[in-house]
């Protein structure tokens, strides 16, 4: 008799039942869509849902099916000219109201996807899209900060009204790098300064120098300061990418970090990548400013020089050259909000600022009503030239003078900017919306896939997963007979609970990805193979064939578990420094040895017992 | 069906001399190539950008090669694939041009020629990146070997049988690695992906023959060493076959099927495959032999192992 405890068999059933589940959604395909989000960024209810479905029957669009998810509409269609139709039928009906995107949504029955179970996501190299890898320049956020405490030291000593003779800031390349430097004439009382400065720029570690023109203050940044304001910036920049991204109505974008400075973005389904990485990549913030009426722009234009205290604007958009102060009252990081809108004067950017902003916007309003202010929106971008066969980059910054206006009343944290055409409301609303770079990026490397060569991959992929299976299975079931199809069912249950677990995690699904797959499938055999080979071998020595099976069962497994331990090594290794494709390969890899190890030890020895352990009169084990 | 009689019997380990001299003949092929001919390094690993373009009308490789030189392009590298209307156009990386520069400048001197080109694919890597990446695969072949190595010391007790399959792990992946520089097929990431699968999986076959080595070396201590390692891996041989030839059904259905993104990673696992098949049969286990491997080796003395029994 040949027995198995029952409580494997109940294991093996639940396992085998959850992962078909898991895996049933990615049998329905695709087929294209369109997504629509709000661009108040609140959830689209199901009265905005049932509004766009009868906009589209009545402009006789013909589309699938559509729902709810993730706060965004879905709409599926029968095919791409439909979903084009709807698209820009929406696009022109909806303008203010939804941000649309081109995308698939899966087939999937309703009670799946009620259940929250979703097929794999494709990669790029199946889908088609944009992949690019942007540098974050972290020393240029370490040279901001370095300008805030410089500005913070310049504050302080002039209240304290200590003389100062220059505040410079010191990146890297000097004895001490990442450091404010004040210098002090002679006759200022250094202790004073000191006891200033300690307090004004909290967190520095101090020192003082005795120079022979005076004396010198440092403040140095320490390296935890460093780190934070590096780990700063690149949040920032990741956060300010997403909503860019998400602005641009991507369907299923990521934005991640990738090791120290870098920032990975996968955006599938992007074809024009000029303009999305124009938009992706722009540095651009805003100032406001108070104008300076006691002077003449075009007078300080032909001299040169501003007057003290101002600084000279040529670039604005209304043609004429403008003065505004030093001071800046509110800058773009302090906004919460900004949507493009109408007001009496045409059309108009509603700002919205945060609490310490509107204060100072308040103070300054007040103070200086019917006076002018400016708004500045400042672009950085990085150029590279050649100077003598070297290499040179640096930064340029654009600022250009958008909107000046004269201040009507007093307000705080929620204005109007008006005076811009309808289109530029719509982009400077965007831009500000979806925040500036905390410091300058720039790619370094891009790949994008065609979505015919995306669509030719998976063809190819898949093919190659079909054959192979199928020359596999045949010569199982040839060269083991039974057992080989058993074998067989092990081996799909195999790929059943792979896609299952890929599925679950959510792990896209690349090309190397499908050939893991294969691969595994070919790898699986294995260990069917050892425990037949034994169970063969058994029987030749005349054991009974029962106990054949279950010693073949026993002597294969340790050479089973070793065997595996040396590709999991490999596959473990790949999964932590491998990125992109390569990582899919190694994640589907790894999980594709734990699963074949599942199925093949257990799975298969559950049928057998099923099928054989009953038997009171075995003569023969078809076995081949 | 069976391919094997029931009991094969060939003297592996009285034939080990020749097994050893035509793995040496591959092996010194092999690094000869690798050091003097070198490996085609893909973009993955230089840097540069490589395109893949689609015309509207056939074209002349050669012209479109004229245009991008005098678009400023440094050497470029054009070939046909498949049709005449497809275009691989492969740069060498440029340190002074970002991604974004690249890109723009290629299609512009593409659309010159012919207005209706498609570029289905772009693929641009800078020189740093490339750099990166030359470094991570390093780093993952070397963790891998050293994890393989750990395990293999953990695993036999004797450094006879580890020696046997270290040299396993190093001559696998340099007959690959000498195939790819033979041949100049481009090395790319998926390629060193493959290696590191081929280092796992031609250790498979080592482990279980040598697993049965041990089992051998159990019940029969009297038999001479030559005698039981033959048995052995006679014994494992049909296993070892028939696990290969099926795996290669797959890989060579990938080979084929899989189309250009796969065709080098596929090559590689094949010829890993055939080369670890090798090892593990007629190398890994003369090795030990020539060590002086005998059953004391591998069950160190039967006094000690009673002793660790008692209380």
């Amino acid at each position: 008799m040949l027995e198995y405890a029952r409580w494997k068999y109940i294991l093996i059933a639940v396992v085998l039942l959850l992962g078909l589940l898991f895996a049933l959604p990615n049998l329905f395909g695709e087929d294209p869509a369109l997504q629509a989000a709000r661009k108040d960024h609140s959830a689209v209810t199901s009265d905005g849902a049932k509004e766009v479905e009868a906009f589209l029957t009545e402009r006789k669009i013909h589309f699938e099916k559509s729902y709810l998810d993730g706060g965004r509409l879905m709409v599926r269609f029968g095919n791409v000219a439909d979903q084009l139709a709807a698209r820009d039928a929406v696009n022109e009906k909806y303008v203010d109201k939804y941000i649309t995107a081109l995308s698939f949504a899966p087939r999937t029955p309703e009670f799946l996807r009620a259940l929250g179970l979703r097929p794999m996501p494709l990669g790029l190299d199946l889908r088609g899209g944009l992949y690019l890898l942007y540098q974050v320049d972290v020393n240029a956020a370490v040279g901001q900060a370095l300008e805030g405490y410089a500005q913070d030291a310049r504050r302080a000593l002039a209240s304290a009204k200590i003389p100062v003779k220059d505040v410079s800031t010191i990146a890297v390349g000097s004895d001490k790098p990442n450091a404010v430097r004040v210098l002090l004439p002679p006759e200022a009382d250094v202790s004073a300064a000191r006891s200033a400065l300690t307090q004004a720029l909290q967190g520095l570690s101090i020192s003082t120098d005795s120079l022979a023109s005076g004396s010198a203050i440092s403040g140095v940044m320490t390296t935890a300061q460093i780190r934070e304001r590096q780990d700063y910036a690149i949040q920032q920049n990741i956060t300010t990418l997403r909503n860019r991204v998400n602005e641009l109505g991507v369907s299923e974008p990521i934005v991640q970090r990738q090791g120290v400075d870098r920032i990975n973005v996968q955006l599938p389904g992007v074809q024009n990548s000029a303009e999305v990485k124009d938009i992706l990549g722009r540095v651009a913030t805003l100032e406001f400013r108070l104008e300076d009426m006691q002077n003449n722009a075009l007078e300080a234009q032909q001299l040169g020089r501003a007057p003290l205290g101002s600084k000279l604007y040529t670039h604005t958009r209304f043609g004429r050259p403008v003065l505004l102060k030093r001071e800046v009252i509110a800058t773009g990081d302090q906004l919460t909000n900004a949507t493009s809108g109408q007001s009496q004067e045409g059309p108009a950017v509603n700002i919205k600022l945060d609490a310490r902003a509107g204060e100072n916007m308040l103070k300054t309003t007040q103070a200086n009503l019917n006076k002018r202010m400016a708004v500045v929106l400042i672009e950085k971008r990085r150029e590279t030239s050649e100077v003598d066969g070297k290499k040179t980059t640096r930064d340029v910054t654009d600022e250009e003078v958008i909107n000046d206006a004269t201040i009507r009343g007093v307000f705080s944290n929620q204005f109007q900017i008006t005076g811009l055409g309808a289109g530029e409301a719509r982009e400077l609303a965007l831009l500000l919306r979806s925040g500036s770079l905390a410091t300058g990026i720039y790619a370094i490397e891009e790949r994008a896939v065609g979505p015919s060569l995306g669509r030719e991959n998976i063809q190819k992929g898949v093919t190659a997963l079909v054959v192979g299976m199928a020359g596999v299975f045949l010569f199982m079931a040839l060269y083991y007979q039974t057992f080989g199809l058993v074998a067989d069912l092990v081996l799909l249950a195999n790929v059943v609970l792979l896609t299952a677990l890929l599925s679950m995690m959510r792990a896209s699904l690349s090309l190397p990805g499908i050939a893991g797959i294969i691969l595994t499938v070919g790898m699986a055999v294995d260990a069917n193979v050892l425990i037949y080979e034994r169970i063969r071998e058994e029987v030749r020595k005349g054991v009974s064939p029962q106990a054949a099976i279950r010693s073949g069962f026993d002597k294969a497994l340790s050479a089973i578990t070793d065997s595996n331990i040396t590709t999991l090594i490999a596959g473990v290794v790949l999964w932590v420094l491998g990125t992109g494709p390569i990582k899919g390969f190694a994640v589907v890899l790894t999980l594709g040895i734990l699963t074949s190890m599942f199925t093949s030890l257990m799975g298969s020895r559950a049928l057998l017992t099923l099928m054989y352990g009953g038997r009171r009169k075995l003569a023969r084990l078809a076995i081949g | 069906m069976e391919f094997f009689s029931h009991q094969t019997s060939f003297p592996f380990m009285a034939t080990r001399k020749w097994w050893y001299a035509l793995s040496a003949v591959f092996m010194v092929v092999s690094l000869a190539s690798f050091f003097t001919r070198g490996l085609n390094l893909a973009i993955d690993f230089t840097g540069g950008v490589n395109a893949e373009v689609s015309f509207s009308r056939a074209t002349d490789v050669d012209a479109v090669r004229t245009q991008l030189t005098a678009a400023g392009f440094n050497e470029p590298q054009v070939q046909n694939f498949g049709s005449s209307r497809d275009i691989a156009i492969r740069l060498p990386p440029d340190a002074k041009q970002s991604a974004t520069e690249v890109r723009a400048r290629l299609e512009g001197a593409l659309k010159a020629a012919d207005p209706g080109v498609q570029v289905v694919q772009l693929d641009v890597v800078g020189p740093q990146v490339g750099g990166e990446l030359r470094a991570s695969a390093m780093y993952a072949l070397f963790f891998t070997l050293f994890f393989i190595f750990l395990y293999i010391a953990w695993r036999f007790h004797t450094w006879r049988l580890s020696l046997g399959a270290i040299f396993a792990v190093l001559h696998d992946p340099i007959l690959v690695i000498g195939f790819f520089s033979i041949t100049q097929m481009p090395f790319d990431l998926a390629v060193v992906a493959a290696i590191l699968a081929v280092i796992g999986y031609s250790l498979n076959d080592t482990v279980v023959v040598f697993d049965r080595i041990r089992e051998r070396f159990e019940t029969n201590r009297r038999s001479a060493p030559a005698t039981v390692l033959d048995e052995s891996i006679n014994q494992t041989l049909s296993r070892t076959i028939m696990t290969k030839v099926v795996t290669s059904i797959v890989v060579v259905a990938l080979l084929f099927l899989g189309g250009p993104v796969l065709k080098g990673f596929s090559a590689a696992l094949l010829i890993g495959i055939i080369a670890g098949t090798y090892s593990s049969i007629y190398i890994s286990s003369a090795i030990a032999l020539d060590c002086g491997l005998t059953a004391e080796h591998v069950f160190p003395s039967v006094k000690k192992a009673a002793l660790d029994h008692l209380p």
